[in-house]
């Protein structure tokens, strides 16, 4: 019971008290690329939340058993890396097989989560945070990629319905987004402190 | 025909000037949102943060460039990230013994710039195919762009937060101190507003 109300805590934590997008500044580049549209938004959190927990998972495995024990540290951001390009190459193939038109709508933003900050992040964070069981790590990386969706999706839905508002036009575009996303950030702050 | 030599120094001028204003990394390309966002709390993390990216960009921009007719197409964005990646463990590693307090401030966002879209498209649009030269010249310019913006979004933020910049107190006494931005939601919405600034400045000049 006890290890199980830590681990709600960590994922409840992650999703919503640490939110990677709207309070750590992780993964703005799709968040402000891909939220046009809420089904585009959709399709991209679930390939985050998937790319997010594996690498999140085999990052740590990596981290902890191999490079800790050998003391390698130093090598730990290119081995980061490699791993989490490993893992996005394995979606991009499973998508194309699988979910041809999916692949198509994705365009470039399926190759550029390699570059998502998100996913980096959360393993160089799952490393600060000082995360020392396998499956605090893996149910903390799959909030992540919750949070992601979560907050991707909202977005989405305002951007929706911003087409409609009258928006100055030096705005439009990148700048209301960025001021919704601020005045989103403001509401998820109501959740600081909540849990540490 | 080989370019004469203005044809060249105009070349160059126009390369480094590009980085600054009319390509500026964050407002015109709105590349590498993370750190602007996450180390312009106050000024100092933020000088930091642009001086590493300046010394990444500038390594992998010169190494990219030397190993540009050697690069296999598919394999190409991981020799980059791996190159990438290699200079930004140095760069971590010497802000962790020569400014600890930096270093920790910083956090996380120093191995980040791995992934800053900046440096990956730079290497991508110009250090692959370019020569040496012409590559320093970009990593440059387009370092000292994000440095700058950098700075600015920090300088707001900085002053409307504590009221002060760099410990010197710039607000009259009766200001308020704006403790929202320098929180999230400060560095998003100044964001916002600059780049509605920038669009207005530029749109009025076309």
């Amino acid at each position: 019971m006890d290890t199980l109300s830590v681990l709600l805590m960590g994922f409840i934590s992650v999703v919503l008290v640490n939110n990677l997008v709207l309070t750590k500044f992780l993964g703005i580049c799709p968040y402000l690329g891909v939220s046009g549209r809420i089904d585009m938004a959709f399709g991209m959190g679930l390939a985050v939340t998937f790319v997010v927990t594996l690498s999140g998972t085999l990052t740590w495995m990596i981290d902890h058993w191999i490079l800790m024990a050998l003391g390698l540290e130093v090598t730990r951001y290119v081995c980061f890396i490699l791993v989490i390009a490993g893992a996005v190459q394995l979606v991009e193939m499973y998508v194309r097989r699988f979910f041809p038109s999916l692949y198509d709508s994705f365009g470039i933003f399926l190759p550029l989560i390699t570059t998502n900050c998100a996913i980096l992040g959360l393993c160089l964070f799952l490393n600060l945070w000082g995360i020392d069981s396998l499956l605090d790590a893996v149910v903390r990386s799959f909030g992540a990629g919750i949070g992601f969706t979560m907050a991707i999706c909202i977005m989405a839905g305002i951007r929706e319905n911003l087409d409609m508002a009258d928006v100055p036009e030096c705005l439009r575009g990148a700048p209301i987004t960025l001021i919704t996303a601020g005045l989103l950030s403001m509401a998820f702050m109501g959740f600081s402190g909540m849990i540490r | 025909m080989a370019p004469s030599n203005e044809a060249k120094s105009k070349l160059y001028s126009q390369t480094l000037l590009a980085g600054l204003w009319r390509e500026n990394p964050v407002f015109r390309l709105l590349l590498g949102m993370c750190p602007t966002l996450a180390v312009t709390a106050a000024v100092k993390p933020a000088f930091t943060m642009g001086c590493c990216v300046i010394f990444v960009l500038l390594c992998s921009n010169i190494i990219v460039s030397l190993m540009r007719n050697l690069l296999k197409p598919h394999l190409r964005i991981l020799m980059f990230t791996l190159t990438i990646a290699t200079f930004v463990t140095i760069a971590d590693l010497f802000l962790k013994a020569f400014l600890p307090q930096m270093s920790e401030t910083l956090g996380p966002y120093v191995p980040l710039i791995i992934v800053n879209c900046i440096i990956i498209c730079r290497a991508e649009a110009c250090a692959s195919k370019n020569p040496v030269f012409v590559s320093i010249i970009d990593a440059i310019g387009m370092g000292v762009g994000f440095t700058l913006t950098l700075c600015v979004l920090a300088a707001v933020r900085e002053l409307l937060a504590t009221g002060k910049i760099f410990e010197i107190h710039l607000m009259p006494e009766a200001f308020v101190p704006w403790a929202a931005m320098s929180m999230p939601v400060g560095a998003f919405i100044t964001l916002g507003l600059l780049l509605g600034l920038v669009n207005l400045v530029t749109g009025k000049r076309a």
